[in-house]
């Protein structure tokens, strides 16, 4: 089994007032960076990254980092930047990226090679994940969201053409247009490219991309029984596709906060849902704002996995749970109906009640203790929940979110010392227990294919017909 | 308001989509091109305006029941597509009506073939980077605050759109800005290559903007009139930027004193 670190590095100013139970709430993309403070933005950039090297002392296995823009909940705007740095002051740990949001690139060309020079600075240490982004980062970085899916799927095409296909060669997509593609390095992994690990929430549409492509899927702290139908999701497309998903392509990240006692971690773990948290995750004081959560064309709002039904997700994402949503075969129907009949002038008639906000829909701290979406405690008493969560889940990856929210420097490296002293060594015993094979125990991408798969036979003609 | 006329539903068939027409009238041909949020059916301008023409009203390619071209990436897309549906129904000598975005589409037309197009009618129209102030974007906030921005106040707004969360024009709105979020996301409503032709544009252009336009700046309508060789502008008095729904008869007045 894999198990890595993840944060996402909060702004955390203290002085702002904006966050945590002394704060007001946010809403999504409504502060001014004219309340941005670069001091502090150095001294907390210096504490994560290192953070990060003491993980590797502590015996993780990777560090992962994720990318958001235009917010305070995430300070990794520059992702690759952070990846960059410790690739050179890290020896041993997997670098994961979850991930790069491919649709707002327009030269993904540059983006291949800087992933190939981070993997070759690092010694083959990359794990890179793609990401479509969410509605801030198609206004951050102006990308047409209708064509968020397709520039996801053309600019993944293309950097992995560039990392695998001897150049130069042209490259006249319908997103893309290159004449010369022929980037003087490589990646340093080429069995066939760098290890991949696709991130996931709500969408069904990515879960089966990255089945068809047998890249682990990585579920980001969604609620464990959803989860759980998820990757049974995952595990039928795979067999659609003529293989058999093993742990090795399933990957969970969620929340464990390790302390010297009950009293302390129970604490300390109430920062989670403190400070400037990520607005999509249960208990944080942040909004998102559902106009952006609602860009055109930007997701197929029908097609959701079973994590996307839990209603605080939903409203989170500025959803609605009910059937209000506008698949094409309904909206033919309501188009047709809108522009029969043009609107009369009528006597005004009272608001429907509104939805109920993300936040009275969101579990208490409480009640996320209780069904393992955060695990606090010592490391005895953590370590029950935690193999709970693998056999339910048996994933070959999986990351320990902590050190987020309003957690200070010092609760982190707690935990972190924690978890290397006491939980770390026990849960690498359970995952080799439980055959939790990890995707560097065996590539995800050769899983051999089975008898009987629908699709068994397909792949291998599409390819012959592409030669 | 008693109708006058009925309009004639019908579909023509334009580079491998169709494209639904709403019809009625008779006399010289008058095309109205719909705002963004698209055509909601027919409505008293065009019933007005049917007395003395007819009246044609597409739904723009991508738009309400009109096929969506994959391929299109730039308002000029619609416009060509537009040219083609004149071409293709034998109409010359056109008044060409546009709404908001229609009217960006209508002046991309306009430069493209003058031979076809009598007459111009731009209604608080975009298409040109506004020397002052901002176009109102519509990408950014609700789709219903966009439209209720478009009225001259809140209770104009709710005379029209009264119960708007659950009524089906919302969802044709989500539905409708897909297409403009293809054609217009950036630049957003205009086009740097647009204002550099307008001088070539002998057309007779009316430029019409409602007085409490929150949509589209004036200071566009005051460019257009600069550019265009043969343009007036006529100001509204109390309408916001959806002339068509505040003010159908002046409205219509205006366009059939203009119009061929």
């Amino acid at each position: 089994m894999l198990v890595g670190y993840f944060t996402e590095r909060p702004y955390q100013d203290p002085k702002s007032g904006l966050f945590g139970a002394t704060g007001k709430d946010i809403q999504d993309l409504s502060l001014s960076n004219i309340d941005y403070d670069a001091m502090l933005g150095a001294d907390l950039y210096n504490r994560y990254l290192d953070e990060k090297v003491y993980c590797e002392e502590m015996g993780f296995d990777a560090i992962m980092f994720n990318e958001h823009h235009s917010t305070p909940f995430c300070m990794g705007g520059v992702m690759n930047v952070e990846a960059a740095i410790v690739a050179k002051t890290t020896s041993k740990v997997k670098i994961v990226l979850n991930g790069n949001i491919l649709p707002i690139w327009d030269d993904p060309l540059w983006l291949a090679e800087t992933l190939a020079t981070i993997d070759m600075i690092s010694r083959g240490r990359l794990v890179t994940g793609w990401v479509r982004g969410t509605g801030r980062e198609s206004v951050s970085h102006n990308s047409q969201p209708p064509f968020n899916w397709e520039r996801f799927q053309e600019a993944h095409d293309l950097v992995v053409a560039a990392w695998t296909r001897p150049g130069p060669f042209r490259w006249e997509g319908e997103h893309y247009d290159y004449r010369y593609v022929n980037p003087w390095m490589r990646p340093y992994q080429q069995d066939p490219h760098p290890m991949m690990m696709i991130p996931g929430v709500v969408s069904r549409n990515t879960v089966a991309w990255a089945a068809r492509h047998k890249y682990p899927y990585v579920m980001l702290s969604t609620r464990i029984e959803p989860t759980k139908l998820s990757f049974d999701y995952y595990r039928e497309v795979a067999r659609e596709e003529g293989y058999e998903a093993g742990p090795e392509h399933i990957g969970y990240l969620w929340k464990v906060h390790v302390d010297e006692t009950e009293e302390l971690a129970y604490e300390t773990g109430r920062k989670f849902l403190q400070g400037p948290g990520n607005i999509f995750l249960e208990g944080s004081r942040g909004v998102a704002s559902p106009v952006l959560q609602n860009l055109p064309g930007l997701t197929d709002r029908n097609n959701l996995l079973p994590t996307g039904q839990v209603g605080f997700v939903a409203a989170s994402r500025g959803r609605s749970t009910s059937d209000a949503d506008y698949s094409k075969p309904r909206a033919a129907a309501t188009r047709a109906k809108a522009v029969k009949g043009a609107p009369k002038a009528k006597a005004p008639v009272a608001k429907a009640p509104a939805q109920p906000p993300a936040a009275a829909m969101a579990a208490s701290y409480d009640e996320q203790l209780a069904n393992y979406t955060i695990i606090t405690g010592t490391p005895k008493t953590v370590l029950p929940k935690i193999r709970h969560v693998l056999e339910t889940l048996r994933p070959g990856s999986v990351f320990f979110w902590d050190g987020d929210g309003a957690m200070t420097h010092d609760d982190t490296m707690r935990s972190l010392r924690l978890f290397g002293s006491d939980v770390l060594p026990a849960v690498k015993e359970m995952g080799d227990e439980l055959g939790l094979i990890s995707p560097f125990d065996r590539n995800p991408m050769h899983a051999p294919p089975i008898k009987g798969g629908r699709r068994a036979k397909a792949p291998a003609k599409k390819a012959a017909a592409k030669r | 308001m008693t109708t006058h006329t009925a309009p004639k539903a019908h579909t023509v068939e334009l580079a491998g989509g169709e494209i639904h027409i709403l019809e009625a009238g008779s006399g010289p041909p008058l095309l109205v091109l719909h705002h963004s949020t698209g055509a909601l059916g027919w409505r008293p301008l065009h019933e007005k305006l049917a007395e003395t023409n007819r009246v044609i009203l597409p739904d723009m390619p991508g738009y309400s029941r009109s096929t969506l071209p994959e391929w299109a990436r730039d308002p000029r897309d619609l416009a060509i597509l537009m040219l083609q549906l004149l071409r293709k129904q034998g109409l010359r000598d056109v008044t060409l009506v546009g709404l908001g975005f229609g009217g960006f589409v209508a002046a991309e037309m306009a430069t493209m073939n003058s031979d076809l197009i009598g007459r111009l009618v731009l209604v608080g129209a975009p298409g040109i980077k506004p020397p002052e102030g901002e176009i109102l974007d519509q990408m950014l906030i609700d789709h219903g605050d966009y439209m209720r921005m478009g009225f001259r106040d809140e209770k104009t707004f709710q005379k029209f759109f009264p119960d708007l969360e659950n009524s089906d024009v919302r969802s044709l709105w989500e539905f409708n800005r897909v297409m403009t979020a293809r054609v217009c996301w950036k630049p957003y409503m205009f086009n740097r290559r647009l204002p550099p032709l307008l001088p070539g544009v002998e057309i007779p252009t009316l430029l019409v903007w409602g007085e409490k336009d929150r949509v589209v700046p004036m200071s566009i309508g005051r460019e257009y009139a600069r550019l265009l060789p043969n343009a007036k502008i006529e100001i509204v008095k109390s309408a916001g930027h959806l002339v068509d729904y505040e003010e159908p008869e002046k409205l219509a007045r205006l366009i059939q004193s203009h119009a061929r």
